[in-house]
């Protein structure tokens, strides 16, 4: 089963997932693909950027040399930002990381995501805005330049979505892990990300209704840690919310131990 | 496997006079974080420091940065401690590079969960240096503390100099000494505990608690290489008094008719630890019954 089909298979939860290859014990010891090691074919990836702040594109960037390991293990075959490509490539590709919402009256940007889904085989809505709405949710319009641009919504609304990377941005290593884990075969790691699982769509309201509701906070404190608007308090052990600064990136629920506890995963960090 | 995997374990004391009078118990972590800090492992500790005066016994997680401040904040406190909130603080408005965490097994699993999927922790991951686990077999609310201490030891809160749990028993120490059943204290524990399969900070470099070893002592883990150095290096620097942990093994003897086996040293800790590990099973399975969502692969 070749690579892609694995992840296919995982991304769509398909019952009968892919007989794992063994996961790597550490991610450390994963570095890009030397020369040499290079058999199978590197994953077309196209960056498709919406309506979003490229601030999830920076974060991308962030990662410093380590970004050399990211585009040297992918065949980066459209982003505007970082590549001469202006439209998506003729006929299909692996996977494309969407960051931004869909205007809904951008004619353009409906184009694009539909196009998207038809050629990816796997869309990852990358970040708050392709993945929650985030701080799209607050748009109203009537703004300069484009007064009738009122509406975006995250591409769930209009495509099927295989996986989601919360936060605002993302931060650079989790992008660093998603796309070595997504190169080679971690499907472990990805696991969490995937549109079916524990993981997958995560707002910050789902920290309430997953987690606080259900009597599952022990008040640790890592959703006000990773709350980019700090609208995240802790009193009396527990996390107070101030909603209106809350953009729904999601990154507190995903960060919560007790949204999902990747046991085998952190295990593998004690060496 | 109980405990979790380990390098090694055993019982340790710190010689140094002022972290022995007010520590918990050995005072291992007060001592090793003093020491890493010396040496340079560490460069900021975020433990949880005393409360004010409006909430005695409330914890206040902090960054401390010098000796004085985590000598300051030693001692247990049995409520909760928001340790994972402060530690982008640490990274980013202190600027440290070298962070020891000190937290229970909850919180220890959080910052390591960080380490590997922490989307809003943007160029923190690395800057973990150290974890030092507290075992835990349960924590309570502020409000459940005050409870136990005001309406059962009945004793005023800020009068309190010192609290324990041990042979059964919940203890504060308040010019005199009160003891209460610790199954009185059972019903205030906060609810997310008891899906927790974790009573010895199992994803620790170093873990460490009063369980299995006599007052004044503890017992303690090395669970990685970082965590084995670190402490060997401790121990040759001669920071620790140590004994293994065969001293307390449980008596052979058979026990009085009619009475359970006595149960010290690491078979004592392994009953607790089953005894934890059965109850959030147990737990996790009516939660499910119950079409609640609870944490995937929380038991293991």
């Amino acid at each position: 089963m070749g690579l892609l089909d694995q992840l296919k298979s995982l991304f769509g939860g398909a019952p009968k997932a892919a007989p794992e290859t063994k996961a790597p014990e550490t991610k450390k010891e994963v570095v890009a693909p030397k020369k040499e090691e290079v058999k199978v074919t590197k994953p077309k990836l196209a960056y498709v950027h919406l309506s979003g702040c490229t601030g999830c594109l920076v974060s991308l960037a962030d990662t410093y040399e380590k970004l050399l390991d990211i585009l040297g293990a992918v065949d980066m075959v459209y982003n505007l930002t970082l590549a001469d490509a202006r439209t998506l490539p003729e006929g299909k590709f692996d996977i494309a990381i969407v960051e931004g919402g869909v205007c809904l009256q951008d004619e353009e940007s409906v184009k694009l995501i539909k196009e998207t889904r038809e050629k990816a085989g796997l869309v990852v809505a990358y970040g708050g805005c392709a993945a929650t709405g985030n701080v799209l949710n607050f748009a109203r319009g009537g703004q300069w330049n484009q007064p009738q641009h009122e509406s975006y919504v995250p591409i769930n609304r209009l495509v099927k979505v295989d996986a989601y990377i919360p936060g605002c941005p993302p931060s650079p290593e989790v992008i660093y892990n998603f796309c070595i884990a997504a190169v080679t075969g971690d499907t472990e790691y990805l696991k969490p990300f995937m549109a079916s699982e524990a993981g997958g769509y995560h707002c910050g309201c789902d920290l309430n209704t997953r987690v606080i509701e259900n009597a599952l906070c022990i008040g640790c404190g890592t959703c006000a840690a990773s709350c980019p608007t700090r609208a995240i308090e802790m009193v009396y052990g527990r996390p107070s919310f101030n909603n209106i600064r809350c953009i729904k990136c999601g990154a507190c629920s995903f960060a919560c131990p007790r949204s999902f506890l990747p046991v085998n995963k952190i295990k593998s960090l004690l060496v | 496997m109980p405990f979790g995997t380990y390098k090694e374990v055993m019982a340790l004391k710190a010689k140094d006079g002022k972290i022995a009078g007010v520590s918990q118990d050995g005072g291992v972590v007060t001592a090793l974080l003093c020491y890493a800090m010396d040496k340079g492992v560490i460069d900021g500790a975020l433990v949880a420091g005393k409360g004010d005066k409006e909430t005695p016994w409330l914890p206040k997680p902090i960054v401390a940065t010098t000796k004085e401040e985590i000598i300051a904040s030693a001692g247990t406190k049995y409520t909760i401690s928001p340790v994972v909130a402060v530690v982008k603080d640490a990274a980013r408005e202190y600027g440290l590079d070298k962070i020891a965490v000190v937290g229970t097994p909850c919180q220890i699993y959080a910052i390591q969960k960080m380490r590997l999927y922490g989307v809003g922790a943007r160029h923190v991951p690395d800057k973990i240096a150290l974890t030092l686990g507290i075992f835990c077999t349960e924590n309570f609310s502020y409000a459940g503390l005050r409870t136990i201490i005001e309406d059962h030891c009945k004793v005023p809160i800020d009068s309190v100099t010192k609290m324990e749990i041990g042979g059964g028993k919940f203890k504060v120490k308040a010019g005199k000494e009160v003891a209460i059943p610790i199954k009185e204290t059972h019903k205030y524990e906060q609810e997310g505990c008891h899906v927790c399969s974790d009573l010895t900070a199992e994803f620790a470099d170093i873990s460490t608690g009063s369980i299995g070893t006599p007052d004044g002592w503890s017992t303690v883990f090395t669970r990685s290489t970082k965590g084995k150095d670190l402490l060997a290096k401790a121990m040759a620097d001669g920071l620790f008094e140590k004994k293994s942990m065969d001293e307390f093994k449980s008596p052979t003897t058979p026990p009085a008719p009619g009475k359970k086996p006595i149960k010290t040293g690491l078979d004592l800790l392994e009953q607790m630890d089953k005894q934890k590990k059965d109850k959030a099973k147990k737990t996790f399975d009516e939660r499910k019954a119950l079409g609640l969502f609870v944490t995937p692969e929380i038991v293991y």
